[in-house]
């Protein structure tokens, strides 16, 4: 079938979509946006967290064909400019700056949460953070500097 | 043939920094701009897809199998069984080729290769996987690994018998200092299977060369010991084949034996197109080997003042069907079987044996972390029995430079355990949390208590860690470094074969390359084959072997620049300082930019770390290790004793990591490895029944999450180790080994429950066990 939706701000149609497919699947397999992650394919880990009319959703638990005529936004999406000059959002930054990336699987996932949390909340206790954050897996930083980087993001918002 | 499109390419190392520094990871905007190149994200054009059909039993035989259903699947291209494997038929990490690359004539566990399927589709080889037939006669699995110990020969499930390794250590005269222990005491434990569950899936992408050979993108830890495996299972020699590290989605000791490769090589060589692989949650439960579980009775004797006597202890480590790494796994747990305290008479006895449960191997702390539990149960359930607290019993039998540990090795380096004891007791307790807040409680906002029921309790945890490999391996790693002027800048092109895993070895690399160059711009190559072997990202050990190798390369590079600078200025008192070449007598004479002109430098060096021995097969005696790291934990845990859910309130650690190459990065190895403990301590096990697993997904084993993790406060010592680079200690491991006996010692602490078995279950806290 054919799926029609926004995706980073562009209309697209995507063809040959299979009716069991996941909206992770379209986006990593069929449109070449493989920043969203498949880690566990269940929505336990929060690894291919994208927004879906604006609210943060697993990729791969949303059916593609529910996507259709709606708009998507992944982490390939958040950094702001223009093609080819490209400024970090302050979440991406501060991922990259705290220490919140090792292997780097999870962060696709956690920078689009983190992203979400900072917009509804721009000054979030480190209880409001884990909270917020409680759906996506991180193996390898044990958390900390991921509320490290969480709380320098905010800071970084509240200036810019 | 092209290139894939999004392969690993160079990174450049942004900004400044050198050794002790924290500058940023190379690869880190990639990372969080989602644009890094991970295994699974591989892509070509017209490649196939490749799925494998794997065993539902735990022991069969098969019969027959029926391919001819699955090749009639409208774009499947190839189903191969082990009749097609071009080369050898079996492989294995550590030189015992005992695992087939496809099963032959019978599975000895769950999950075991059967076919593989190329296909124009994920769907489609997955369907195709469902028309294989398979006849199999299904046997009772052995699952008993103490029963194997008795009866080696009558439970064999392999060919190569039923114990993998046995490792004794003798010391001194054990029954007779039991004769004149003042205090005895005596447990059983056991840990469960744990999972490395790194994030990223197996995956790889294989693509036939001109040449016949093969293109490798794959995601391991060993790319040179990959090769040893894959290229006879080809039929190719080694040189053709190009394997070049995809992006790697965490390791933890998971990715150290191979899973797909030799697979997706088959199908890219049989079909003649490019192959891509990549596991599921599901199928990744089943691909890759686990932490052994562990069964171990220890009995200790002490004089009236707590000081140990004896120790006699069996450990049982259960590898499931094949070699795996099993041996040097029950080597770890026999030398490091008492820990880091001076025992006078020792008697171990270390067992690794095959059945039929899930295949275990390699997982961060490799054998040290089993017997660390254990060892560090004992030591509070001693201290208790001789009146003495925690930190008491501990400092009274610690180790220190020039102790002897269990296998006779003398501890050369300072090893301060109690004084690190000593720092962590100062660390302040974290207040009581405020219970009118569900969320600092046991169960949080599932609101299971609103305070009552609960009782804090404070354990510790202390672990020794051998860092690189040992027993005489002949451990090295090799780097190449470039030095040139790139759009007139001096510019360093760091080059190993060495797996950047998360573990931020990439940003070691430029930090040292700076520091002994004084350059700024490094560039990383993408590790391949195209360089000389950097060893395994395992046991704690690429800072310290390739940050050595890049260390040598570069003092060559450096010296082979100041031999230019000497010819060209005709002088020979010269240095490299701040980005110029410096004469001791004049100051600054130019900068490398200037001295280098058009000439390019390259240099290759291998690094070894001092000779190792094999612990003796019946004494267990011998400097079988190169270095040892400690780490100690204190864990601060509020339980809920009605309903035993844990809240693990705090967790403070000290490590010595002899000198920080960069903090950022160590802080996060040991916040990381604290939380695979407190997993290991409160959460995961691969749960498992007649050899079947239970639980393979993330809704059923569970990892820790942010809200399980609480704050972690480190202190972080430098006690340089003169024989190693820059005076580091491997830092990646110790941490995972004290957390999870701190925690249990805690949650104890505030139930009065023995807990002889982790991971820790509610119903072990409600009913005791």
């Amino acid at each position: 079938m054919r799926v029609n939706l926004t995706v980073n701000g562009a209309a697209q149609a995507v063809d040959d979509v299979w009716e069991g497919e996941s909206l992770l699947y379209t986006l990593r397999e069929r449109m070449g946006l493989p920043g969203s992650k498949n880690a566990c394919e269940q929505g336990e880990c929060g690894s291919c967290t994208v927004y879906l009319d604006g609210v943060p959703v697993c990729a791969c638990l949303v059916a593609a064909g529910q996507a259709e005529g709606r708009e998507v936004r992944t982490v390939e999406g958040l950094a702001e400019g223009a093609p080819g000059d490209e400024r970090l959002d302050p979440v991406q930054e501060a991922f990259a700056e705290a220490g919140a990336v090792q292997c780097g699987f999870c962060t696709p996932g956690l920078i689009v949460q983190s992203h979400d949390l900072l917009e509804r909340n721009p000054a979030p206790t480190d209880a409001e953070i884990r909270e917020a954050l409680a759906g996506n897996l991180c193996r390898c930083t044990g958390y900390e500097k991921i509320l490290d980087a969480v709380r320098l993001a905010a800071e970084r918002k509240a200036t810019r | 043939m092209a290139s894939p499109v999004r392969t690993p390419g160079h990174v450049a190392a942004p900004g400044i920094g050198g050794v002790g520094e924290s500058p940023l990871r190379p690869d880190g905007t990639l990372k969080v701009a989602g644009e890094f190149a991970y295994a699974s994200d591989l892509w070509m054009d017209g490649m196939l897809w490749g799925a494998t059909l794997r065993s539902p039993h735990a022991r069969a035989l098969i019969r027959s199998v029926d391919i001819g259903p699955a090749l009639a699947v409208p774009g499947v291209r190839a189903v191969l069984t082990h009749e097609d494997v071009p080369g050898r038929a079996m492989f294995g990490i550590d030189g015992t080729e005992d695992q087939p690359v496809l099963a032959i004539d019978q599975v000895r566990y769950q999950g075991e290769p059967v076919a593989i399927v190329a296909a124009d589709d994920p769907e489609t080889a997955r369907y195709a996987l469902e028309k294989i037939v398979v006849g199999y006669e299904a046997l009772e699995p052995v699952t008993d690994a103490r029963a194997v110990v008795a009866d080696p020969e009558g439970l064999k499930v392999q060919r190569l018998g039923g114990i993998t390794r046995y490792q004794p250590v003798r010391v001194g005269d054990v029954d007779a200092a039991r004769a004149e222990a003042a205090v005895v005491v005596s447990g059983e434990y056991e840990v469960g299977i744990q999972d490395q569950a790194f994030l990223g899936p197996e995956a790889g992408l294989a693509v036939p060369s001109e040449d016949g050979g093969v293109d490798l993108y794959v995601s391991t830890q060993w790319i040179h010991n990959d090769l040893k495996q894959i290229a006879p299972c080809l039929g190719l020699s080694a040189d053709q084949i190009h394997m070049t590290l995809a992006g790697v989605g965490g390791a933890f000791g998971g990715r150290e034996d191979l899973s797909m490769q030799i697979h997706a090589g088959m199908l890219a060589l049989h079909t003649g197109r490019p192959v891509k692989m990549s596991y599921n949650r599901y199928e990744s439960f089943f691909g890759h080997v686990h932490r052994h579980p562990a069964q171990m009775r220890y009995e200790y004797g002490a004089d009236a003042d707590g000081r140990l006597l004896y120790a006699d202890v069996e450990i049982v480590l259960d590898g499931g069907a094949y070699t795996s790494s099993t041996k040097n796994v029950v080597g770890n747990a026999a030398s490091l079987g008492v820990g880091p305290y001076e025992i006078p008479n020792i008697r171990i006895d270390a067992y690794g044996v095959y059945t039929n449960n899930p295949p275990c191997g390699a997982m961060r702390g490799f054998g040290a972390v089993q017997a660390c539990f254990a060892y560090e149960s004992m030591m509070d359930k001693l201290g208790a029995a001789c009146g003495l607290g925690p930190l008491e019993i501990r400092r009274r039998n610690a180790v220190s430079q020039g102790s002897r540990l269990a296998t006779g090795q003398v501890v050369e380096s300072p090893a301060p355990l109690a004084a690190m004891l000593a720092r962590l007791a100062a660390v302040p307790e974290p207040p009581p949390l405020d219970p009118s807040d569900l969320r600092n409680l046991p169960g949080g906002v599932s609101q299971a208590t609103h305070g009552e029921g609960v009782a804090r309790g404070v354990g510790y945890g202390v672990g020794l860690k051998n860092i690189c490999f040992s027993e005489g391996f002949d451990d090295y790693s090799t780097a190449r470094v470039r030095l040139e002027v790139i759009g007139g800048e001096a510019t360093a092109l760091v080059h190993t074969a060495a797996a950047e895993v998360g573990q931020g070895l990439v940003t070691i690399q430029a930090q040292v390359a700076r520091t002994e160059l004084g350059v700024q711009k490094v560039t990383i190559a993408p590790a391949d084959n195209q360089v000389g072997d950097a060893g395994s990202s395992s046991a704690s050990r690429q800072s310290y072997m390739s940050g050595g190798a890049v260390k040598a390369a570069c003092e060559a590079v450096r010296a082979e620049l100041l031999a230019l600078a000497a010819r060209r200025l005709g002088r020979a008192d010269l240095s490299v300082a701040g980005g110029k070449v410096v004469s001791r007598a004049d100051g600054a004479l130019g900068t490398i930019e200037d001295v280098l002109g058009d000439a390019v430098i390259e240099e290759t060096r291998e690094y070894r770390h001092r000779p190792t021995v094999p612990m003796d097969p019946v004494t267990g005696q011998g400097r079988s290790h190169v270095q040892l790291a400690l780490c100690v934990h204190r864990a601060v845990v509020d339980v809920d004793v009605d309903l035993g859910l844990v809240k693990v309130v705090e967790l403070a650690a000290v490590q010595d990591v002899g000198k920080i190459i960069n903090r950022t990065g160590v802080e996060g190895q040991i916040h990381g490895g604290s939380a695979q403990g407190l997993g290991l301590a409160v959460m995961e096990e691969i749960v498992v029944a007649d050899g079947l697993v239970r639980n393979p997904s993330f809704t059923d084993y569970l990892i820790p999450t942010i809200l399980d993790m609480p704050p972690m406060r480190l202190d972080i010592l430098e006690i340089p180790d003169p024989n190693a680079p820059y005076g580091l200690r491997g830092a990646g491991e110790p941490p995972t080994l004290s957390s999870t006996p701190a925690i249990v010692a805690a949650i104890r602490d505030a139930t009065g429950r023995a807990l002889n078995r982790v991971p820790v279950r509610p119903e072990h806290i409600v009913h005791g066990a």
